[in-house]
């Protein structure tokens, strides 16, 4: 494990004492935690030694990469990940193949039982071939990675639920590491990509508090992702007071209303978006117009399309209820004959009195 | 399964076979009742049936003196409760989304909070006239499981709708399902209990109109 801790060396970076503090308080507030720890979470930081990060990419967009570490200027997010020590990401390494190999190994033999493994991407079971890293299929290596791993922090939608690679009709056979890895913590960091600040916090977290944070039912961080989108979303007068822009250009969408028409997924989507926001605390898609598509929940590619209202149903239900109707005119139509059998027949064996009948009965009473 | 999975599962296949299911009732229902049929009455019309029939169909939504004074509770309980459910159903703005993806047709909503309150009265007349059927030993006696099932489907709906909307309970995908599953289990069940009067009130209200209209009596 490298000798210098994480307070040396981001000083040697040029962090000032300033911004490492305002770092740790963002850390406090995005995770929940009273204000009074932040000198604690920032003592603790400084002394860490710097951990050794294996980072390993499967069936993924690198979009989480990206978002980590082209996240503008260099941001006090993107020094703490410097900070770590990643001994192997073949994304952002110089070596590849067989000598990126051994750098993976000789880390893992080094610092085994003690690493933190970041996956991005999700791992095809149809066919090892269908994606692999210096000959090694993405399940052997991770499962081979995830023997001496602390921890795994399955950073993106597509290592934390499948994602993109698993939608619908999931050509790879795309599975999460969840599936895969079942005896070590897993910490899932949902998001297409996540919040870069959701990363760095669940990484200072670990090194913090040398444990892991509180997760909610889907294995999430729940700091960041215990509140939905539309919880927490300035657009949500307008969704009370009904008042919904039907269009990306119309008075509404100038007026800044609720985005729920135009398929906001919002209402049923955990994440930081709307407290964190993106850009350096810019904005959120939400505010620069667009509704959430969901990205941080499973299986959110098949939610029906981006576009379409949370409450319109996924099938082809118009036609289907078309189906429903020439099922139903069918069995109909059976029990009309039925009927009219029925009637036919009793009309057939109908016996008409005659006159001496009825002369007759009155004569026997 | 996920939450996920299972707002999934009711959002697709679930409510595709629930709507192909209501669908295919509702038609063969309508279909059962149009072909008791009638004997054409030779007699001579001493007034139109048809018009007598409309408006039948919406006079029979005023109850008369003799009912009103033996039911006034039940009456007026039902009567919130239907104009609530009314208002619920089909001025929700996510609720005409979903009919407008289904048939193509659209309205304006109303404000949630307004729909909100309509929920709450919605319930409160569902559980008076549940209080009354259990109250009251008559009806007591004549009610059968039936009637207990389908006032509970109808119940469900609201009452999760309502949680979902407040978000309450669970986590809001999970209540959202619980919510499209309910309806999706009102909707299988309807053309095939009770609540088939739903549809079926305009054929009866129609026809009983109808027969007195033609024999120049009122209705
Ligand atoms: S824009 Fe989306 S998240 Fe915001 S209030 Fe509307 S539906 Fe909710």
């Amino acid at each position: 494990m490298p000798k210098n801790t994480l307070g040396e060396h981001l000083r040697q970076q040029g962090m000032s004492r300033r911004s490492f503090l305002k770092f740790c308080s963002l850390l406090a507030s995005g995770m929940a935690l009273s204000p009074a720890l932040v000198p604690r979470i920032a003592q603790a930081l400084e002394a860490t030694r710097r951990p050794s990060v294996i980072w390993l990419s499967f069936q993924e967009c690198t979009g989480c990469t990206e978002s980590l570490t082209r996240s503008h200027t260099p941001t006090v997010e993107g020094l703490i990940f410097d900070a770590i020590s990643l001994d192997y990401h073949h994304t952002l390494q110089a070596a590849s193949g067989h000598a990126a190999e051994a750098a993976r190994e000789e880390a893992m033999k080094e610092n085994f039982g003690q690493y933190i493994l970041v996956v991005d991407g999700s791992i095809p079971l149809d066919n090892p071939g269908f994606s692999t890293i210096a000959g090694i299929s993405n399940l052997d290596m991770l499962k081979e990675t995830a023997k001496g791993a602390a921890a795994i922090v399955a950073v993106g939608t597509c290592a934390a639920f499948g994602g993109l690679p698993k939608a619908n009709p999931n050509p790879t056979g795309a599975v999460p590491v969840s599936d895969i890895i079942t005896d070590k913590p897993i910490i899932n960091v949902s998001g297409c990509p996540p919040i870069p600040v959701v990363i760095t916090g669940v990484l200072a977290h670990i090194l913090t508090f040398g444990g892991l944070p509180e997760l909610d039912d889907l294995g999430r961080p729940a700091a960041f992702y215990g509140q939905s989108i539309h919880d927490r979303c300035y657009r949500r007068p307008f969704y009370e007071k009904g008042l919904f822009a039907e269009t990306f250009d119309d008075e509404g969408a100038k007026k800044g209303w609720c985005l729920y028409k135009l398929g906001c997924k919002g209402p049923v989507t955990f994440n930081a978006c709307a407290t964190t926001k993106w850009n350096e605390g810019t904005s959120f898609p939400i505010e620069s117009g667009h509704g959430c598509i969901g990205c941080s929940e499973p299986d959110f590619w098949d939610f029906g399309g981006f576009y379409e209202a949370l409450s319109r149903p996924t099938g082809q239900t118009g036609k289907n209820a078309v189906y429903g109707v020439a099922a139903g005119t069918a069995v109909g139509a059976a029990v009309w004959a039925m009927n009219r059998a029925k009637k036919e027949e009793a009309v057939r064996g109908h016996e008409k009195l005659t006159m001496d009948e009825l002369n007759r009965e009155g004569e026997e009473s | 399964m996920t939450s996920t999975e299972f707002l999934l599962w009711v959002k697709g296949t679930g409510f595709t076979l629930a709507i192909a299911v209501f669908a295919a009732g509702i038609v063969l229902r309508l279909a059962e009742i149009w072909s008791l049929g009638r004997k054409p009455d030779l007699a001579e019309a001493k007034g139109n049936a048809n018009t007598a029939g409309v408006r039948t169909i919406f006079n029979r939504f005023i109850p008369d003196k003799g009912i009103w004074d033996r039911s006034a509770f039940i009456i007026i309980a039902a009567w919130f409760f239907h104009v609530g459910l009314f208002v619920v159903i089909f001025f929700f703005v996510p609720h005409i989304l979903l009919i407008d993806s289904i048939i193509g047709l659209q309205w304006p909503g109303l404000p949630t909070p307004i729909v909100d309150a309509f929920a709450v009265i919605t319930m409160v007349g569902l559980l008076a006239m549940l209080f009354h059927r259990i109250t009251q030993p008559v009806k007591k006696y004549l009610s059968t499981f039936e009637d207990y099932l389908v006032w509970a489907v109808t119940f469900l709906p609201l009452l999760t709708g309502y949680l979902a909307y407040h978000r309450l309970l669970f986590s809001p995908d999970m209540l959202l399902a619980m919510h499209i599953l309910s309806v999706e289990l009102l909707l299988v069940l309807l053309p095939f209990t009770k609540l088939s009067h739903s549809f079926t009130f305009l054929l009866a209200r129609w026809y009983n109109g109808a027969i007195s209209g033609f024999r120049g009596v009122q209705s």
